[in-house]
């Protein structure tokens, strides 16, 4: 177990390592610099240069990142002047993660419930109905769906508020729109999994020891199914993210994907790859933490075998 | 019911509905299980035998299942007309079973002593240290060393043979009336093979349960079996005590099974018989004798009608068309019959 | 004990021929993998209306549009601007009066090039990968999956996001950008194949008929894998072109003049208070591609799946 975990980690930190020294190798990239301004005299420029360390051989500059990095320090946006780009994106990051963490919540639960019903009714109208739609749950992005549910709910029927952060009433249109895929992505796969352990021998076996209906559904399907929907985790991280982009941007709501793509916007090199680097740690905790959680939830991994 | 039989089975008929069609599994199987004996039905694969095992206990897929006809007498009660809750309380106390493959009969992420106790507190009401403690003594029982410890383990940390001790610890917790073992050692080594079936004799003979044997290996039904039916195509096609049928078979099919089983004290002079063909199609099963098409003795009756049943002995009945005082006179070939 | 027989035709107790092909008769006709596959899906009658409908889709973008609408994608006639769908333009027109049925298809288009693309490479990089470390085994898969391991931890939108600030957009680089570590997954699937077909019986009776490891693979292993890179072909498309989409939506896609569906849909959201006809018809067909991907797909996931079969 502790080997697991050790192996997860250095998976973890290797990943890190290289992303944020691609990123590096990116920002020297790109095409111009920040400063490519005409109107600087060249004298000014050169001072630009020293104070920003742009004008240190590459490996140098190499090394100095990585160290920053690892304290946390990204640099300052190139944009807003003098702002520390961990700052500003730890500044927003609470509207940001509420929305998501609501969503995927309320995905979870409402997924979980939908999968359920969908394999224990099975090859009926309910199981059908569900799986259309998980389906079209998946197949619409959330690029569509934002503007459709801003439309409905919001502007024609009014219920919500469309753009902006101000209460939570605020969030619910945003964290709904997120939550779609959420519940689809869960139901299907947890429809997918009860009936692959509903399946299998040992389900049999416990109906054969007399247990009632319910019994074996709850005390073994359940259990065997949900052990591997742990590994959702990530993924949705991944979308939450990513999705945050587009639905801030729709929504009107200040979190940090509304302030990555403003970044892309204005070239604020600084700050996309600051935030690239920020979603990548997020991401890789998320593959971390998901992998330790189903060592821990699993037994075969927990307690290792010792056989006769 | 007759009160030396724990169990009656009647004119048993399952299909199974797919998408290829209506496949009839058990097409007429009838048989009596007596108190205290070990009844082996043996058969092919797909011959049926397994669906008749799985129907006493009411465990086939409900959803493609269909049950055309029969009776399942136990007790007092057709166990085919009693409802699901009624069911349950019979299955694990009064009839157990066990399964093929010990790697997927138990659930991995339930400690093995709770598999156990699950059973003893839903049907003998027992409390929480009770059952664990009688989990404690049935694992002793079915010989796993270390029942203390073990009892808190994971099946993953147990080998195929444990398990299948393990699991019938399970099946003999309640200590039922029957236990029908669905070849329970064809997913282990010759070895342990052999451990488990003395197993299953010791304690049957300790807590008197009845035992309904399932396989396709002679050599088990010979060390461990008190009578034999013999299953083809969904149909019971001979049945009698093992003495006879192994020493007297009477039915062609009989004679290839026997004499297609490689024994290591015999000549080398004899051939291996194997019986040619593969068994008919059960989504269209022939009528007449099913194995007519691979019967070295086949008439031309055979194709047309299946035949009744002959008795030769109080145990000992075969279905076919040779005992009719019409059919030519014809001996089962030399190898049949090794001690005769 | 007596036993009471019928009386009955002597004849019918003459020996009767047996039929010798009629006992090796193999129950019920043979049916290859392939066939029997086929006929599982046909029974699934969503799969094989998506199958129609992205055949359908495909004929209308590549071969039936270009040849029935006469406009140009491109050519802009300002005194049109914003028609609603009409009898001249079937979608109607966008802000710079450009005709939005020729526009969507060419935009579908687009999106699907990208799609095929990213896919190719999953299947170029990935399966050669999956297949060499599967079948090599010992030492080489070791180091391969760690490499996995690792690439795996880096989410794949942003390299791609990462990728399009560098790269100048256009299709190909798109196409690159998605795909650079979109194949992880396909190469984990086949090497997950592979190990279980190496432990397979033909596998070793292939072995010891003389089958050296190139001809094992190529002719063997890799034919066995195909219905799993069938399959995961049918999620990579849709995952690629919904990829692209969202490249678009942020700014980092197809740029003007070119369409994809995904920038079509992104100028459509901006339009949606007073022309939503914009956005719904490229989204429309946006998610009538993915909803027939995932749904042959999983049809098709249902039909090759030998655990399925009886």
């Amino acid at each position: 177990m502790i080997r697991y975990v050790a192996r997860r980690l250095v998976y973890m930190l290797a990943a890190l390592f290289i992303i944020v020294s691609v990123t590096f190798f990116i920002s020297k990239a790109l095409p111009g610099n920040p400063f490519s301004n005409p109107k600087l005299s060249p004298q000014i420029r050169e001072q630009l240069f020293e104070k920003y360390g742009l004008d240190e051989p590459l490996y140098v500059q190499y090394a100095k990142y990585m160290a920053n990095v690892a304290q946390g320090d990204l640099g300052n946006s190139y944009y807003f002047e003098g702002r520390s780009v961990s700052q500003l994106i730890l500044q927003r990051l609470p509207v940001s993660a509420f929305i998501g963490i609501q969503a995927v919540i309320f995905g979870l639960v409402i997924g979980m419930v939908l999968g359920i019903v969908a394999a224990l009714w099975h090859n009926t109208v309910w199981d059908t109905l569900a799986v259309v739609v998980a389906i079209l749950g998946v197949s619409v992005p959330t690029f569509v769906l934002a503007p459709m549910l801003q439309y409905w709910l919001g502007l024609k029927l009014g219920w919500f508020p469309i753009a902006f952060f101000e209460s939570w009433i605020y969030s619910v249109l945003p964290s709904l729109t997120l939550s779609v895929f959420v519940i689809s992505t869960v139901a299907r796969f947890m429809r997918t999994e009860m009936l692959e352990v509903m399946g299998q021998d040992y389900i049999t076996l416990a109906k054969a020891k007399g247990i009632s209906g319910l019994g074996v559904i709850v005390k073994h399907v359940l259990r065997n199914a949900m052990i591997p929907l742990v590994t959702v985790l990530a993924p949705l991280t991944i979308y939450i993210i990513v999705g945050s982009l587009v639905v801030e941007q729709i929504f009107a709501v200040p979190g940090i994907g509304e302030q990555f793509v403003q970044s892309v916007f204005v070239n604020d090199y600084a700050m996309i790859l600051g935030t690239t680097i920020f979603f990548s740690v997020l991401f890789i905790l998320a593959l971390f933490i998901q992998d330790i959680m189903y060592g821990i939830i699993d037994p075969r991994i927990r307690v290792a075998g010792a056989k006769e | 019911m007759n009160d030396d039989n724990i169990l009656e089975v009647r004119d048993l008929q399952v299909s199974f509905s797919t998408y290829a069609g209506e496949i009839q599994a058990v097409r007429s199987v009838t048989f009596d299980l007596r108190r205290g004996e070990t009844l082996a039905i043996v058969g092919e694969s797909g011959s049926g035998k397994s669906v008749t095992a799985k129907s006493i206990m009411r465990l086939n897929p409900e959803a493609n299942t269909i049950v055309r006809g029969g009776e399942i007498l136990f007790g007092q009660e057709d166990l085919l007309k009693l409802g699901e809750k009624q069911m349950q309380d019979i299955r694990g106390p009064k009839i157990a079973m066990v399964f093929q493959d010990p790697m997927t009969s138990l659930d991995p992420t339930m400690k093995v002593g709770r598999q156990i106790t699950e059973s003893l507190k839903k049907h003998l009401g027992m409390s929480g240290r009770e059952a664990s403690r009688r989990a404690v003594e049935l694992l002793r029982l079915v010989g796993i060393p270390n029942a203390e410890q073990r009892v808190k383990q994971y099946p993953h940390q147990f080998s195929g043979g444990m398990r299948q001790r393990v699991v019938i610890a399970i099946a003999l917790a309640c200590e039922p009336q029957i236990l029908i073992a669905d070849e329970p050692t064809t997913a282990l080594d010759v070895t342990i093979q052999a451990q488990i079936l003395d197993l299953l004799r010791e304690l049957q003979e300790k807590i008197g349960t009845s035992v309904i044997l399932i396989t396709h290996d002679l050599g088990v039904v010979a060390s461990v079996a008190d009578r034999i039916a013999v299953m083809y195509a969904g149909k019971i096609v001979e049945t009698g005590t093992v003495r006879e049928t192994f020493y007297d078979p009477q039915m062609p099919y009989t004679w290839g099974l026997l004499a297609s089983i490689p024994l290591p004290t015999a000549d080398r002079s004899r051939d291996l018989i194997p019986i040619p063909g593969s068994p008919p199609d059960m989504s269209d099963p022939p009528e007449g004798c099913p194995f007519a098409a691979r019967c070295p003795y086949v008439m031309r009756i055979c194709s047309t009608e299946f035949p009744e049943y002959t008795t030769f002995s109080a145990e000992h009945k075969a279905a076919c068309w040779l005992h009719h005082p019409m059919a030519p006179n014809v001996e089962p070939p030399a190898q049949v019959g090794g001690a005769r | 004990m007596e036993t009471r027989y019928r009386e009955l035709d002597p004849s019918l107790f003459e020996s009767a021929d047996i039929d010798a092909y009629e006992g090796e008769r193999i129950a019920g006709p043979p049916v290859g993998f392939w066939r029997d596959a086929w006929i599982r899906l046909k029974k699934n009658r969503g799969a094989l209306v998506s199958l129609a409908v992205l055949v359908l889709v495909f004929a209308v973008a590549f071969v039936i549009g270009p040849l029935i609408s006469s406009h140009s994608p491109y050519a802009q006639d300002l005194s049109q601007r914003y028609l609603g769908p009409t009898s001249k333009f079937w979608f109607g027109t966008d802000k710079f009066g450009r005709d939005m049925w020729t526009r969507v298809w060419a935009g579908t288009r687009v999106s699907l090039y990208i799609g095929l693309l990213a896919a190719l490479m999953d299947i170029f990089v990935g399966v050669v990968y999956g297949a060499v470390s599967g079948f090599l085994g010992g030492r080489v898969d070791d180091v391969l999956q760690r490499g996995i391991e690792i690439l795996n931890g880096i989410p794949y939108l942003v390299v791609a996001i990462l990728a399009m600030i560098v790269f100048d957009p256009g299709i190909i680089t798109i196409s690159i950008a998605i795909g650079l570590t979109g194949w992880t997954y396909m190469a984990r699937i086949v090497r997950g194949r592979m190990l279980q077909l190496k432990d397979q019986e033909f596998t070793l009776a292939s072995r010891s008929l003389g089958a050296s490891g190139f001809r094992l693979v190529w002719k063997h292993l890799i034919p066995n894998s195909l219905g799993l890179i069938v399959i995961n072909l049918m999620f990579t498309i849709p995952a690629a072109i919904f990829a692209e989409a969202f490249l678009s939506f942020i700014g980092l896609g197809i740029q003007v003049p070119e369409a994809s569906l995904g920038s079509l849909i992104s100028d459509g959201a901006a339009e949606l208070r007073f022309h939503p006809y914009l956005l719904w018809l490229p989204s429309l067909v946006f998610c009538l591609l993915m909803i027939c991907f995932n749904l042959f797909g999983d049809g098709l996931r249902d039909a090759l799946d030998p655990k399925m079969r009886k």
